[in-house]
Order: structure tokens, then C-alpha cells, then sequence
């Protein structure tokens, strides 16, 4: 049933014995489905998990989101079940084969092979003041990706930011990493919560920011 | 794209039903800001309304990253090689020119800059007479190959990770494209032991050194990397052999697996990260037998 804390199309369903986050949309890893919506797997996708944990994502459904960082599209494939236009960006050519698939059956999924580092090589496809930008890149100066590709969000939009620990340095603590990033996203960003996601992704932090 | 487009969006200039057209344009263009797109393409009429702007957007960056995934699969090494090749022939090229370019033109001109700068002012200017027109389109020239210099990087930035993303991710493209360019392919870097690694490029120093004009090269071109120009100069033979151990084991796992290797890069990290607490915590067990040179 619809849950208000929960963007709309997204819902907690019955799957057999278990109740799961799902959405509606053709299957992408070989989740569970229960007739049309299919389950979500928090443990395989960051924003999954905030969800779960009930982060103020300030998703309602049918937004404009930029996602960095989509590898094989099992979280953007869900985004784009519930959101409006979404523009998937990934810079591996493997795991983006397998985007496309989750991209053909969504017509409002634009993938692009594109490094999140340099956002001025998709500014002049991915549209400005998008309501929302998801990021899950996993790899070195993850602040700086964010703080970058802050010039896509709409002044009440919300970054909604994954932070792995080991990506940005193996031997720190994860807190003292974590706190690097905020520092980092300070000047450009609000940050409005940030929780570690423990739960379901050890040693990462969940962030939801605005622009400054 | 050329510079007077390159803050339109990707369909500024793709008639509406030229799928490779509109590839090229999402592959190869760019812009400094975004802009509301959808409603610029509806006023210039590329699209009826927003829904039919987002359905050819939708057909257009299917096809332009299923191309860009298929080209990239079919990038090699020897492409590789190639084009870093090509880069350099360019850059060196282009420079001389502009020399040249710049140095005749302080004759006729006052004002004249120096190098690439100076040649692309000059390529501007208004010729007049058959001495300043010569003066003017080798400027343009000069200009010209500076430019496919840039078109050359960005197309080794492109096709690096796609042939060795773990190298390319190491290293950075640049630099991946060189160590495999001067071991002649990826398959002979990966069966390289990593001292050969570590002293790939440095053939002058070691020729120098053989003539007993210098000592021997601690690292070849891996020089360039932040991890050894960025340690201080008596940690800097350590952290080249570190790198250089890691770039193999990168190279072998490019050639045999193809698949990205996290691991192989926190190990480095956590190396460096090692190496270089050495400089805060001076006075460590350090081998003073380190010292830099090349
Ligand atoms: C942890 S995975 C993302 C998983 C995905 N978000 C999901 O939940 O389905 C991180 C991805 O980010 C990609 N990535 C890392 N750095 C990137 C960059 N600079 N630009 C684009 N993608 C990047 C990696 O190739 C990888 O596929």
C-alpha cells in the first residue's frame, strides 16, 4: 500500500512471506516479482537502502533526476519505474551493455556512457534543474563528482549521495573519510542528513543535501 | 564540434531523423552549463512537445551508447598505440610551427605571444600582403594541429578504460596509453616483470647512465604519476617501485581477465598512504638508499 514516506510507485508489497520495497516495471536482475511490481532489493542498490531506512529523500514520484554512477541499472532501472525523465550516467562500457536492456523497456531512461567527473560532456543532453540527482560512483573524490554536477540541480533539488568509504581512502576510518566529504560538500551543498547505511552497505554514508 | 556550437544542446544542429547524426552530436559535443533543453527544442522545432522531445532523446541515447559501447569494445591496444603516437607527433609539431609561426611574425607585427597562444591570436588577424598571409595561415596551421592534439587526447581518454580500465584507472589514460605504446602492446606489458615497468621510458637516462654521465634511472615515465613527483625526493624510488608493482599487476589483469580489479587499487592506496608517513613520521626505519635521481 502506498506510504507516504515513500515516493508514489513506490510501495511496500508482499512477496510470498516477506513485505518489500517494489516498483512497477519489467524485471532487470531476476528480482521477485509479484504481478506487475517488482521487489527492490536494498542490499544490492545504496539509495534501496535509504529508502528503507527512512532517509527524507524528498522523492515524491515523477521527478527529473540525473543518476552517476549506474553500472548495470539495477537501482536506476527502479528509479526510472517511479520517477519522471532520468538520465543514467556510467563510464564502464561492460556493466553499460546491460543498461541499455534495462533502458529499452523504460522510455524515459536516456542512458549515457559518460565520466561523471566532467560534467560538461553531457550538459548539452542532460537538462538543467533536475529535481533530483542520485550518486553512486564508488571511486575516488566522491565529493568532488557531487559538487561538480551541482550545476544540474534546481535550487529545492536534493542530492541524494552514496559515499563508499575504501573508495577514497583504505586505511582512514571510514568516519574520518566521511567527514572529509561533508567538509568537501559544504561550500557547494546543505547537507540535510547523513547516516551510515551499515544495514544493508558496510563502511558507506548516505547523504541528502540541497544547493546552497 | 566547433567552438561557436558549444553551448547548444546536442540537437542544435541534427535534422530529426539522422540517428548517427545525433550519436555524434551526444557523443562528441558539450556544453559549460546545462540549459531546459526540452523547451528549447520544442521553440527551435526540433521536437512537437515535450513528450516527443524526450522520445527522440530517449531513440538518440540509445543508439549513441550502444554505438559508443560497440566501439569501445572493438578499441585495441595497437588503436591505442596509435593514437598516443599521434598525439605526441602532433604536439611537437604544432610547437615547432608556432615557433616558427611566432618568430616570423615578431618581424612584421608587434605584439606577437609566444607558442600555441600566440600562433592562435595570430590566426585570427587580418593579413595583408603575401608575406603577412603566409605569416597568418601558418599560424592557422599550427593552431590546426593543437587542436587534433586535444581531439587525440580525448579520444585516448575515451578509449583507454575500455582497453585497460584497470591501467587506464591507475595511471590515467594518458599515461596508460604510453607504457602500453612503449612495451608495444598490452600483452608484452602484462608479461613485463614491474622493475621493467618502473624504468619503461627512461632509455636517455639509461643510455646517459651507461655513459657514465649519470646514476642509474630509479622510474622511466612513471615520473609523470602524482604518486612519485608528489613524494618527497627520498621516498620517491619506493613509491615507484610500488606503482610500478601495482601498474603490472594492472596491465595483467587488463590483458588475461578485462575486468576491473578494485582491490588492486585500494592496495596501492593503502601503499602510498604508507610511503609517504614516512615524511610525518621522520627518522622511521626509511633506506637511505632511495634517494631520487632520474
Ligand atoms: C557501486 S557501482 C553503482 C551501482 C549502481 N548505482 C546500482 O545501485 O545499481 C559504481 C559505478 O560507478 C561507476 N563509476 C565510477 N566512477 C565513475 C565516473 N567518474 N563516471 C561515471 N561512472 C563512474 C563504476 O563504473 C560503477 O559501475
Amino acid at each position: 500500500m502506498p506510504d507516504p514516506a515513500l515516493p508514489d510507485g513506490v510501495e511496500r508489497r508482499e512477496f510470498g512471506v516477506e513485505t518489500r520495497l517494489a516498483t512497477r516495471g519489467s524485471p532487470v536482475y531476476g528480482e521477485p516479482t509479484a504481478g506487475e511490481w517488482r521487489a527492490w532489493d536494498p542490499e544490492r542498490s545504496k539509495l534501496g537502502g535509504m529508502l528503507e531506512l527512512e532517509f527524507d529523500t524528498g522523492l515524491s514520484g515523477g521527478e527529473t533526476v540525473l543518476y552517476l554512477g549506474a553500472a548495470a541499472g539495477t537501482t536506476v532501472g527502479h528509479v526510472a519505474d517511479f520517477a519522471g525523465p532520468t538520465y543514467a550516467v556510467e563510464f564502464a562500457p561492460r556493466p553499460t551493455r546491460d543498461l541499455l536492456d534495462v533502458a529499452e523497456s523504460r522510455d524515459r531512461l536516456f542512458p549515457l556512457l559518460k565520466d561523471a567527473r566532467k560534467p560538461e560532456t553531457y550538459a548539452h543532453v542532460v537538462e538543467n534543474d533536475v529535481d533530483a540527482i542520485v550518486q553512486d560512483v564508488a571511486t575516488r573524490g566522491q565529493a568532488a563528482v557531487a559538487t561538480r554536477n551541482a550545476r544540474f540541480l534546481a535550487d529545492d533539488g536534493r542530492l541524494l549521495l552514496a559515499v563508499k568509504a575504501r573508495s577514497e581512502d583504505v586505511t582512514a576510518e571510514p568516519d574520518d573519510v566521511f567527514a572529509d566529504v561533508l567538509a568537501e560538500l559544504e561550500g557547494t551543498y546543505e547537507v540535510l542528513e547523513a547516516e551510515r547505511l551499515d544495514r544493508f552497505h558496510e563502511d558507506h554514508l548516505g547523504i541528502v543535501a540541497t544547493p546552497r | 564540434m566547433t567552438t561557436d556550437e558549444s553551448d547548444a544542446g546536442w540537437f542544435a544542429s541534427v535534422p530529426p531523423d539522422d540517428p548517427d547524426a545525433a550519436r555524434d552530436a551526444i557523443e562528441r559535443g558539450s556544453a559549460e552549463s546545462p540549459a531546459n533543453w526540452p523547451r528549447l527544442a520544442v521553440e527551435t522545432g526540433f521536437a512537437d512537445d515535450a513528450d516527443d522531445y524526450y522520445d527522440r532523446l530517449h531513440e538518440a541515447s540509445l543508439h549513441a551508447t550502444r554505438e559508443a559501447v560497440a566501439e569501445r569494445e572493438r578499441a585495441d591496444d595497437q588503436q591505442l598505440i596509435h593514437a598516443v603516437r599521434a598525439m605526441d607527433d602532433c604536439e611537437r609539431v604544432a610547437n615547432e610551427l608556432a615557433e616558427r609561426a611566432t618568430e616570423w611574425a615578431g618581424s612584421r607585427f608587434d605584439d606577437v605571444d609566444p607558442g600555441i597562444a600566440g600562433a592562435r591570436d595570430l590566426a585570427e588577424r587580418e593579413p595583408s600582403g603575401d608575406l603577412d598571409g603566409r605569416v597568418v595561415s601558418l599560424s592557422a596551421r599550427a593552431a590546426a594541429l593543437a587542436d587534433e592534439r586535444d581531439a587525440l587526447a580525448a579520444t585516448i581518454d575515451r578509449i583507454a578504460p575500455a582497453v585497460a580500465p584497470n591501467l587506464a584507472d591507475m595511471a590515467g589514460p594518458e599515461l596508460a596509453a604510453r607504457l602500453i605504446a612503449l612495451a608495444g602492446g598490452l600483452e608484452p606489458l602484462a608479461k613485463k616483470p614491474s622493475g621493467t615497468v618502473q624504468v619503461l621510458g627512461a632509455e636517455d637516462a639509461l643510455f646517459a647512465h651507461l655513459s657514465g654521465r649519470a646514476p642509474s634511472p630509479k622510474h622511466g615515465i612513471i615520473y609523470t604519476h602524482e604518486f612519485v613527483r608528489g613524494t618527497r625526493p627520498e621516498d620517491r624510488g619506493s613509491a615507484a617501485r610500488a606503482l610500478a608493482g601495482k601498474l603490472a599487476l594492472a596491465a595483467r589483469a587488463d590483458h588475461y581477465s578485462g575486468e576491473y580489479r578494485e582491490v588492486l587499487h585500494e592496495d596501492l592506496r593503502e601503499r602510498m598512504a604508507t610511503i609517504r608517513a614516512r615524511a610525518d613520521a621522520d627518522g622511521d626505519a626509511d633506506d637511505g638508499s632511495e634517494g631520487d635521481d632520474a
